[in-house]
């Protein structure tokens, strides 16, 4: 990639990294001051386990920090011949590989390696890896393994779903305050909810300011901004951050400041990132002068339907929703929404080979959606994390020839 | 009178087409991508200049297109193989169509509307079936030479067919066609039906069918099957292998009109 315009960086990014820093060392000072750690699935119930006071790790955002160093692709092999498919989720395979190797990006910030669980909490809405992700560490370390099976491709969402997964995280509480060693105060719970409504709500304000046009933040921004709505919902630090970036953002918005000098054409981004080309791709599009403004991706860690007055059912309605566990008709819509309210002229899907849940590019969904907005489509052939299913040069000229073809229009 | 130069340097070879205010071709060359781009990109000008009849100094505007196209240093501008093949493409048939290039490593479907306008397109994913390295594998495979392969393809008179989706393994089908004792003509149709099917499953075709690209100029019979499977007849425009290059050369000139960059 040839060198182009440069990223804007934002002030904010110096105080995520303090904080991410921060969430980072506790796993290593809160175990020797008797600190329990659980992990848990990105979109799983991190507010219960915050509240029964564990220290949260999501593997998945340590899966894409493997994609992001570019050091997944070598680490996936690992757990390919250890019969984990290449054809199975490369978060999984990288993670795995990662731990097998003792090879990590955590050991730059002072970790010895992935932080050691004392429960695993998984939740299916996303997918059934996670799950399998999970048994294999439980195995490994002789530590229980707990979580919630989601209902997938839902169309509405009922009251009785709502009333099955409220139920199976209820259930949760007695074996994890068994390894807590203490007992779930209600009281905690809802704090800890509110905490977490608030960062959303924050996350979804500093989304909706790519509305603007030019938009002053694109999704390759997007994603590295995400860390702390990821990892640390529920706690203090990220309603911080997210304050801090938020007026940030407005006084781009105010100033008419676009993160995408000279802004020509904006795109959807459909499907997960390609961490080991995020770079490269922000500056492709950036030459382009095409904004990526808005994702799936980043928007699935909004979660409006949590309510500290009815925690459990609210947990069971807010991570019930999210795009990934939804019906094509439900995504749909969702994505026409998003078109509209984004201002979008085309949308991108990347068809992530190892993520078959996050690619919705397999069912007709572009055509059909083409079909109904007029809005041009690129699919893009990839992965997440594997970068052996990636090809740099048809991704180049694919996404270079999408610019053209805005650009007749 | 203004000369243009259009350039399109593919993963295999690099065409070279200049053409006159009146789009029409006055020389073209064409050679081995070969390792150094920009080398190769002089060459092919200099002998489209010498055969020409003209100097550097009478191409009023360049473009460049293909993998290749970063590395043309006297390239005025450049746009992507898949704005080019079309325009070209559009430029001989005028009306509403989508456009095969079948390439050496990749194929491309676009479709156009009846003013020459992208709707859309689509690349084949990273996998060499459906592309022209499809053949070249499986020449080396039976130890023929490319140039051979479309009159044996056209002698064949029973469908031997290739089931894998893959190159690898479509080359060990052919060990078993082989030595199951398959008449050569008859396994050699059967790879060219395999790259018909891999194309035809890449989309639908909309308006007219035109084939561009060197696998097609090279392998006639290959249209003919494709235009079979589409249910349609297949156009192929004069030199499909420098269609893209002509494309090229048109942009360039329009630019110039316009008094702008190419780019």
């Amino acid at each position: 990639m040839s060198s182009g315009p440069e990223r804007k960086e934002f002030a904010a990014t110096k105080k995520m990294k303090g904080v991410m820093g921060k969430y980072f060392m506790e796993f290593v000072e809160g175990p020797k001051q008797g600190r329990k750690t659980a992990w848990c699935t990105s979109v799983g119930p991190a507010e219960l386990l915050r509240a029964l006071g564990f220290h949260v790790f999501f593997p998945e955002n340590h899966g894409a920090m493997l994609g992001a160093t570019r050091a997944a692709t070598d680490l996936i092999p690992l757990a390919n011949a250890r019969g984990f498919s290449p054809d199975i989720c490369s978060y999984l395979t990288a993670d795995v590989g990662s731990y097998l190797k003792n090879e990590t990006p955590l050991q730059k910030m002072g970790m010895d390696g992935v932080p050691k669980a004392d429960v695993l909490v998984f939740n299916t809405n996303q997918c059934r890896d996670v799950k399998d992700w999970f048994q294999w560490y439980a195995r490994e370390w002789n530590v229980p393994c707990v979580g919630v099976h989601t209902p997938r491709a839902i169309g509405e969402l009922s009251e009785s779903i709502i009333d099955d997964v409220a139920c199976q995280i209820e259930n949760l509480v007695e074996p994890l305050e068994e390894v807590a060693g203490q007992k779930l105060d209600v009281d905690r719970l809802r704090e800890v909810i509110a905490l977490s409504k608030q960062c959303t709500d924050l996350w979804s304000a500093v989304l909706a300011t790519s509305a603007n046009v030019p938009s002053p933040v694109t999704f390759f921004d997007a994603c590295i901004q995400m860390g702390p709505a990821v990892v640390l919902r529920g706690h203090p630090d990220a309603v911080d951050y997210y304050e801090t970036l938020l007026a940030e953002l407005e006084d781009r918005v105010a100033g008419g400041v676009g993160a995408v000098e000279g802004e020509r054409f904006r795109v959807y981004w459909e499907g997960m990132p390609i961490w080991g080309k995020l770079k490269g791709l922000s500056t492709q599009f950036l030459e382009l002068k095409t904004c990526v403004v808005a994702s799936t991706y980043c928007n699935s860690w909004v979660f409006a339907d949590l309510d500290p007055a009815d925690p459990f059912r609210s947990m069971a309605r807010a991570y019930s929703s999210i795009f990934i566990c939804r019906s094509d008709d439900w995504k749909e819509k969702y994505i026409e929404t998003m078109v509209d309210k984004f201002k979008v002229d085309g949308i991108l899907y990347h068809d992530a080979k190892t993520c078959p849940n996050n690619s919705n590019s397999r069912y007709g969904m572009p055509q059909r959606l083409e079909k109904k907005l007029g809005k041009p489509f690129l699919v893009v052939n990839g992965d997440l994390n594997d970068l052996r299913l990636y090809s740099e040069e048809q991704t180049r000229t694919n996404v270079e020839a999408f610019a053209e073809q805005l650009a007749e229009r | 009178m203004g000369h243009y130069c259009g350039i399109d340097i593919g993963a295999s070879s690099a065409k070279l087409v200049i053409v006159d205010e009146s789009r029409r071709t006055v020389a073209k060359a064409v050679r081995r991508s070969g390792v150094d781009y920009a080398d190769t990109a002089q060459r092919c000008l200099d002998e489209a200049l010498a055969a020409g009849g003209l100097s550097r100094d009478d191409v009023d505007g360049s473009l460049s297109t293909g993998y290749g196209r970063d590395n043309v240093p006297w390239a005025q501008g450049r746009m992507t193989e898949i704005a080019c093949h079309g325009k070209g493409a559009h430029f001989h048939f005028g009306r509403a169509m989508t456009v095969i290039d079948i390439g050496a490593q990749d194929s491309k479907v676009i479709h156009l509307d009846a003013r020459g306008r992208r709707t859309g397109f689509k690349m084949n994913r990273k996998c060499a079936a459906g592309t022209g390295a499809f053949l070249e594998e499986i020449a080396y495979r039976l130890d023929l030479p490319l140039s051979e392969l479309n009159g044996l393809a056209e002698r064949s008179t029973k469908e031997v067919p290739l089931g894998s989706f893959c190159t690898v393994f479509a080359a060990t089908e052919i060990l078993e066609k082989i030595r199951s004792g398959e008449r050569v003509d008859d396994i050699v149709k059967g790879a060219f039906r395999s790259v018909v099917k891999r194309i035809f499953e890449m989309d639908t075709v909309d308006g007219c069918l035109v084939l561009t690209g060197g696998v097609v100029a090279h392998n006639p019979f290959l249209a003919k099957l494709l235009g079979e499977a589409f249910a349609t007849e297949a156009l192929v425009p004069p030199d499909p292998q420098h269609v893209g290059a002509f494309g090229a050369a048109l942009f360039a000139l329009e630019s110039n009109a316009k008094g702008e960059s190419a780019c």
